[in-house]
């Protein structure tokens, strides 16, 4: 049986290789043969020593009655004793609560930066990408529910603590350390040890999330981050409630403290066929930017594939991304991306004075990075961004 | 194929503990090992506070039988076997109209199905599934027939179990008792209406039948949990399904035809209950109720196990769980017209004294 981490969580080279470089590695939740599917195992599906993972949050209030309310995410749950948040990953314990996810590492992969997608961050580069289980809502459409919409104790994984994580980011060449794939906000007091532990070693951090978060609490987390790439899902409040289980505004208010912090930050907005995919919502998105970010934010329309509890949309058609550049080009917007979208040219950055392509992507890697001392080679206008390491 | 964003990764695959058999119990021995350890409340409408709904094409009426033992624990604390099994004895003659408990029984379950007991025990010792009532039911469905090795008491967390006092047991023949924790969730998700969820393959794979055996307590955020809540137990992401007082999310669970085509009947424990700061147990809003409430219609013993409740508070003089902002709303839902799980409407349920 392959094991990618001895209990010390030293990492088997090889397997971890097998593990990291096999692109979509097929997950290894639930995987019971179907004989032995329902006969009970001795010590459980898989036992995790909870304490090693369990530390106290950073984010809350306690109440009275051993009753606690979280003060990480806009849901600001209220929380008995014995009981968990809506995320499932914090619970409390006689009126003090806790993370259950700290160093609690469930999928980990050594990916290009540009599958975030961060486009305008050391492009060409690889990030140490790490998940824990759990997420603060609920997308009709994730791709990973099997882990964000899981309990910790649900899924696989293993003990790698900060100063691992930094350890690892060094050994396979990673510049960065990338907290994604399941919802960072949720396990944000890993995030912060973990950033430190690789600034201390050299390695920047950077964050794939919701946005969905409360203003103290973003403050701290991500003014530990190097970079930040934030999923605006929709542009309407009911889009939200009814597809996401969450809410708009708390996040819109995340870009805008994180502009206001001078964090580099790029937006992705999933497309999903006829629920968020009218022009008005692309040009109320594309104006709100403008107004409140400014025009040098990168924003990636990305393509939709049926997933979860959405699989009776289609796939994106790529007209539509076409359509939804088009509205955001016109409001002016330097760079506007069409991701998901295997060669088309608005995978590609352009200089947007001289119009000339500055960094070629195929695939998910930068095949060609033009741009010298942060601006075009050929105008010399400046291109925002972390060009070079 | 392509991510939706950055979703492709690799994951470490699960770590499998090797099986091993562990040593059979006869029902005896299982029997010691697994477990250590008013008047007549008339659902009269007077506090209804939410407004029965229409329904259609229902049953004539739901029954809900209310057992009660003032000397259940004879002068101690802990409950008696024996007056426990006599308890039960009334109250399933009671509800199937039988002079004798077997048959009663035998009309529940056939020999060769699988039953489930699905126990509550977040609460601990202090309040969980009573195990004198979860001995007598498995010494009953024994005599009517079932195997003991047919037979699984079970909830999502093997820890949760022992900490509640129930001895683990997973031998080959005698009756099981574990979590889900040791045999996970089916990998596929099942939905209705607003939840989507993994199932515990111990329904799945291991019952035809489901005896849902919960507790009568206050809930904080659902207002009670009682029989239609304890399947939160059953699924893999309960968390996702408190908000809104868990409405519509506990009727729609109860709608899974996983869940709905195994339930046969509701025995709850309300031997000691709990009418505020549930569900976690705090002695101080837990009285000795001695009793049993049984049916086979869930929303009609919610609704009946909710009144229950709005009397204690009403007694302890605190205010009704609708003005406190947490009536429990998701009673009425699962009586509409989109579910049909059972009654809310005082004057279609007859709660009968055994
Ligand atoms: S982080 Fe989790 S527990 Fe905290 S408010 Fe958000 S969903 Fe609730």
């Amino acid at each position: 049986m392959d094991h990618e981490l001895d209990v010390q969580g030293n990492v088997n080279r090889r397997s971890f290789l097998k593990c990291a470089l096999a692109s979509g590695a097929a997950l290894g939740v639930g995987e019971f043969p179907a004989s032995l599917a329902a006969a009970p195992l001795p010590g459980g599906a898989q036992k995790q020593d909870d304490a090693q993972f369990t530390v106290e949050a950073k984010f809350y209030q306690k109440l009275q009655n051993k009753k606690v309310k979280c003060k990480l995410c806009p849901r600001e749950c209220t929380v008995g004793d014995r009981e968990r948040g809506y995320c499932g990953v914090r619970e409390n314990r006689g009126g003090t609560y806790y993370s259950l996810v700290h160093s609690r590492v469930c999928a980990a992969h050594v990916d290009p930066v540009e599958k975030k997608p961060l486009f305008h961050y050391l492009p060409g580069t690889v990030a140490f990408s790490l998940a824990t289980a759990g997420c603060n809502v609920n997308c009709k459409f994730c791709q990973n529910w099997d882990i964000s919409q899981s309990r910790p104790e649900q899924v696989p994984a293993d003990f790698i603590p900060p100063r691992r994580v930094a350890e690892l980011a060094k050994q396979y060449g990673c510049p960065t350390i990338a907290y994604t794939y399941s919802e960072p906000v949720v396990f944000s007091e890993f995030l912060m040890d973990a950033a430190d532990a690789g600034h201390a070693a050299g390695i920047r951090s950077i964050v794939v999330s919701n946005g969905y978060m409360q203003q103290e609490s973003l403050k701290a987390a991500y003014g530990k981050m190097d970079a930040v790439k934030i999923d605006l899902k929709s542009f309407t409040e009911s889009y939200y409630k009814d597809v996401v289980t969450g809410q708009l505004k708390p996040v819109l208010d995340s870009l805008v403290t994180l502009r206001k912090m001078d964090k580099w930050t790029e937006i992705v907005y999933l497309v999903v066929p006829t629920l968020n995919d009218d022009d008005a919502g692309f040009q109320g998105l594309a104006r709100w930017i403008k107004t409140n970010l400014g025009l040098d934010v990168p924003l990636h329309f990305t393509q939709f594939h049926p997933e979860y509890l959405l699989k009776n949309l289609p796939i994106t058609p790529v007209p539509t991304l076409e359509r939804a550049k088009a509205i955001a080009d016109s409001e002016g917007l330097h760079y506007v991306y069409i991701g998901n979208v295997p060669g088309h040219p608005a995978q590609n950055t352009y200089c947007p004075k001289c119009h000339k392509m500055l960094v070629e992507r195929v695939g998910f890697t930068a095949s060609k990075n033009l741009i010298r001392k942060d601006s075009c080679p050929f105008c010399q206008h400046p291109i925002p961004g972390i060009w070079h390491t | 194929m392509l991510p939706q964003t950055d979703s492709n990764r690799g994951v470490y695959p699960q770590r499998r503990s090797a099986m091993s058999a562990k040593r059979s119990a006869s029902r005896r021995d299982f029997l010691k090992e697994c477990f250590s350890g008013a008047a007549l409340l008339r659902a009269s409408g007077t506090m209804g506070l939410l407004a029965p709904v229409q329904q259609a094409a229902l049953p004539a009426k739901s029954k809900v039988v209310i057992a009660r033992d003032e000397l259940l624990r004879g002068t101690g604390s802990t409950v008696d076997s024996r007056r426990m099994l006599s308890l039960l004895d009334r109250a399933m003659q009671t509800l199937f109209d039988r002079d004798h408990a077997i048959e009663a029984w035998s009309k529940l379950v056939r020999p060769g199905e699988t039953v489930g007991l699905k126990v509550n025990t977040l609460g601990g010792r202090g309040l969980s599934s009573n195990l004198q009532l979860v001995e007598a039911i498995c010494e009953r469905l024994q005599e009517a027939g079932t195997k003991a090795g047919d037979i699984v008491v079970w909830d999502r967390d093997s820890n949760e179990l022992e900490h509640s006092g129930f001895h683990l047991s997973t031998g080959a023949s005698g009756v099981q008792c574990f979590g889900t924790d040791r045999v996970d969730y089916e990998p596929e998700l099942v939905t209705h209406g607003s939840v989507g969820s993994r199932l515990s393959r111990i329904l799945t794979q291991r019952c035809n039948v489901l005896i849902n055996v919960p507790v009568l307590k206050d809930h904080d955020g659902a207002g009670v949990t009682i029989a239609m809540k304890n399947m939160y137990g059953v699924i893999h992401n309960p968390n996702k399904y408190h908000p809104n007082g868990c409405n519509p999310y506990i009727a729609d669970l109860n709608m899974l035809p996983e869940i709905r085509s195994r339930m046969r009947l509701t025995i709850c424990d309300a031997t000691t209950a709990q009418y505020e700061g549930g569900p976690a147990f705090k002695p101080e809003y837990s009285w000795r109720h001695n009793a049993l409430i049984v049916s086979q219609d869930p929303v009609a013993l919610d609704y009946t196990g909710w009144q229950i409740i709005e009397r204690k508070r009403a007694e302890k003089g605190l205010k009704t769980l609708q003005a406190e902002g947490r009536a429990p709303h998701y009673i009425a839902t699962a009586a509409d017209a989109g579910h049909q799980l059972g009654t809310n409407d005082p004057s279609r349920i007859t709660v009968a004294e055994a």
